[in-house]
């Protein structure tokens, strides 16, 4: 009942109920889990093993199973490199390996500061414009290397 | 509510003729790649516009539609003249080309100089069926769908055949699975029509995991009633009341197209009991994937939806006899299930007649890569790979040579230049090493390593291997190392053996389809390019 105030856990509960609180819906409830608070942290999945009578073990078996949930906050800003068969063999890979060096981090971690997360995406099904990145929620096609630094730069400025 | 087929042509013939139909459309391509370069954005202010003028809202209307296929001419626009029945497409399009876009609606001859020139291989050489609607019908509008001869199949179905023979025109196409495996539909349709049981389930697979293909996506964000018309009468066929479709969280927008196209369905009358007035009852639901490609694999993703991690089992027994929950289960992929409406609505015999004998119909490729026009074609099954790549694709761009072509993904294969003549059907290119696959084909010249790339998929499937058997789980670890090795041109030339004779046992020994193919972009280099893997080799 600790969480009756806060509203994204409404949410949740929501699409549990609408789900029946069948153990199946677990998924589903995951992602309203994540939509709504950015990533899945314990407290949140041990709210949702309670309401479905799941084991924690299992709940979070699942959510670190699928490459969609997160388990850590992403930064402020983020930046998705395509790393698809057809952005792979125009230099995604490099593109990367750019910006985790200009950065200091690797692909999957966020800055100290919190402020850029560098992602990577199987396959965004962009594939003609390849290779290309989503900065934000801005997809750029066609990168070259020092557009694709670029673009980091003012994003995060 | 639409209760008989009589209806629904009513509906179709007056949604034909009203006043709207018989003005010129701006039909602006709202598939991935056009929407990466803002072309939603276009779309609405567009239609915004001309809504606020008299004279061009009296002309034209403005319409959202799938996936044009030419993506590397993108932002595609096209402009329908209902008079001639006619279409005249525009390419590399711009939002700063908005106001000329406005002028074109009364002056034919603006934006002349981005015409494409339809009488082109890209065009000419295609047969659409899948992909029948893609760029033409409005994918949130039913209406707009059954005006195209939508859900009519569905109706003649449920009004004049039995389940039976609804198998049996399937059977009769000789369509096979489209995700790859390329197993007889019809058959699988038989054999669940066929055991008894109170509940049954059809699913499908809309989690397509390969990278590097777009297929199924574009048809579910273009056209995303025919899957449900496809799945319905999968559903009459079989006695199958309930329908999952199982689609990537990562293509939010199928998601939402999909989901809006069954509210729309059902307040149609089209999902839901008795439809048409018969005792057939049925419904879909959407379900979210969550980006595992192991999903994929049949057994793993029934257990997905039921909310487990997606873990693959033993088969047999096979989901026709113990799939979702238990019950026996249809589960096809997105592109199957769009070929069973054009199928039951002119026949299993005319299906028959396109393609090879042995792989009937057409193919959905997504054509990435080195490669000029890039994009979604859908060829005739039987086509070589040259015509394919140099007659469609427009070959490779100016100054480079092509190398080799890519099909089927991580499960798939390289083939080299020299065996272009190959045909692209099921079993001619599992013959060359490669398979068929769920439709991505990219083009490689000569930049690309070879063996680089079939690391490249080596480290895919390291990552993406559930863990429950071993050989999968070591053997996709070790390959990747050994293929480190030969790229850091460390190797022994005992690594050689150890390469092909892992690869073996990887494949032999693993428990479900991600394993057992794992090894084929390796297996494939090696047999074509085993100079490559030779160079990696330190002797001492």
């Amino acid at each position: 009942m600790m969480h009756q105030s806060d509203d994204r856990y409404k949410m949740v509960e929501r699409t549990m109920k609408k789900l029946g609180y069948d153990r199946s819906g677990l998924i589903e409830t995951l992602h309203t889990a994540q939509e709504t608070f950015g990533y899945l942290e314990n407290e949140t999945l041990k709210f949702i093993a309670r309401r479905l009578k799941l084991p924690f073990s299992k709940v979070y078996g699942v959510a670190t199973f699928y490459h969609f949930f997160r388990l850590k906050p992403k930064g402020k800003h983020t930046t998705v490199i395509c790393m698809g068969t057809a952005c792979y063999i125009k230099g995604a890979d490099k593109i990367l390996a750019s910006l985790e060096e200009k950065f200091g981090i690797k692909a999957g971690e966020t800055t100290k500061d919190s402020l850029l997360s560098l992602l990577t995406a199987r396959c965004v099904g962009s594939c003609s414009l390849a290779p290309i990145a989503i900065y934000d929620d801005k997809p750029v096609g066609k990168l070259s290397l020092e557009q694709s630094l670029q673009e980091v730069e003012e994003m995060i400025s | 509510m639409i209760t008989s087929l009589e209806e629904l042509q009513e509906l179709a013939q007056k949604k034909r003729c009203n006043e709207d139909s018989c003005k010129d459309e701006l039909r602006v391509c709202i598939g991935s790649s056009c929407v990466a370069l803002g072309s939603d954005q276009l779309q609405k202010d567009l239609a915004k516009e001309i809504k606020q003028d008299d004279a061009k809202k009296k002309k034209c209307r403005v319409k959202g539609v799938g996936c044009n296929g030419l993506c590397s001419a993108a932002i595609m626009v096209s402009k329908y003249h209902s008079s001639k029945d006619e279409e005249v497409i525009y390419g590399d399009i711009n939002c700063d080309d908005k106001e000329k876009l406005k002028e074109l609606i009364e002056d034919d001859s603006i934006l002349s100089e981005k015409k494409l020139d339809m009488s082109g291989a890209f065009f000419t050489e295609q047969k659409k069926i899948v992909l029948e609607n893609a760029g033409i019908v409005d994918p949130n509008d039913i209406e707009d769908y059954i005006a195209h001869d939508g859900y009519l199949a569905l109706f003649t179905s449920l009004e004049e055949l039995t389940p039976m023979e609804v198998v049996e025109e399937v059977k009769l196409s000789g369509l096979r699975g489209r995700g790859g495996g390329g197993y007889p539909t019809g058959l699988k349709w038989e054999t669940v029509a066929k055991v008894e049981s109170d509940q049954k389930y059809i699913v499908c697979n809309g989690d397509e995991g390969d990278p590097g293909a777009f297929m199924d996506r574009a048809v579910m964000e273009a056209d995303p009633h025919k899957i449900i018309e496809g799945m319905t009468l999968a559903g009459f066929a079989c006695g199958a009341s309930q329908g999952y479709i199982y689609v990537r969280a990562e293509y939010p927008t199928a998601v939402e197209k999909l989901n809006r196209a069954i509210k729309q369905a059902r307040k149609h009358g089209i999902l839901g009991n008795n439809i048409a007035n018969t005792s057939f009852s049925f419904d879909i639901e959407v379900r979210l994937g969550g980006g595992a490609f192991v999903c994929g694999e049949a057994t793993s993703l029934v257990t997905s939806i039921e909310g487990n991690r997606g873990n693959p089992r033993q088969k047999p027994p096979h989901l026709s006899d113990y799939g979702l929950w238990g019950e026996p289960t249809i589960l096809n992929n997105v592109e199957t299930f769009a070929n069973i409406a054009p199928i039951l609505r002119n026949g299993g015999a005319w299906y028959k007649a396109i393609g090879t004998e042995k792989s009937a119909g057409t193919k959905v490729f997504a054509l990435t890569g080195h490669i000029k026009n890039t994009g979604l074609v859908e060829v005739p099954m039987g086509i070589t790979l040259r015509d394919l790549i140099y007659e469609v694709g427009g070959g490779v761009p100016e100054g480079s040579k092509l190398k080799a072509i890519q099909t089927g993904g991580p499960s798939g294969g390289c083939i080299p230049e020299s065996m272009l003549d190959t045909k692209v059907d099921y079993d001619s290119l599992k013959d060359v090493g490669s398979i068929m696959g769920s439709g991505g084909l990219i083009v490689m010249d000569e930049s690309s390593n070879m063996v680089e790339v079939a690391r490249f998929f080596m480290d895919f499937c390291k990552s993406e291997s559930c863990g429950k058997c071993v050989p999968c789980r070591v053997g996709t670890t070790e390959l990747t190392d050994l293929l480190d090795k030969f790229l850091k041109k460390e190797a022994k030339p005992s690594d050689f053996d150890l390469l092909k004779d892992m690869c073996e046992v990887v494949k032999d020994g693993s428990l479900c389809g991600l394993g057992q193919t794992a090894p084929n972009p390796v297996l494939s280099t090696i047999k074509y390019f085993e100079e490559e893997y030779l160079e990696g080799i330190k002797n001492d």
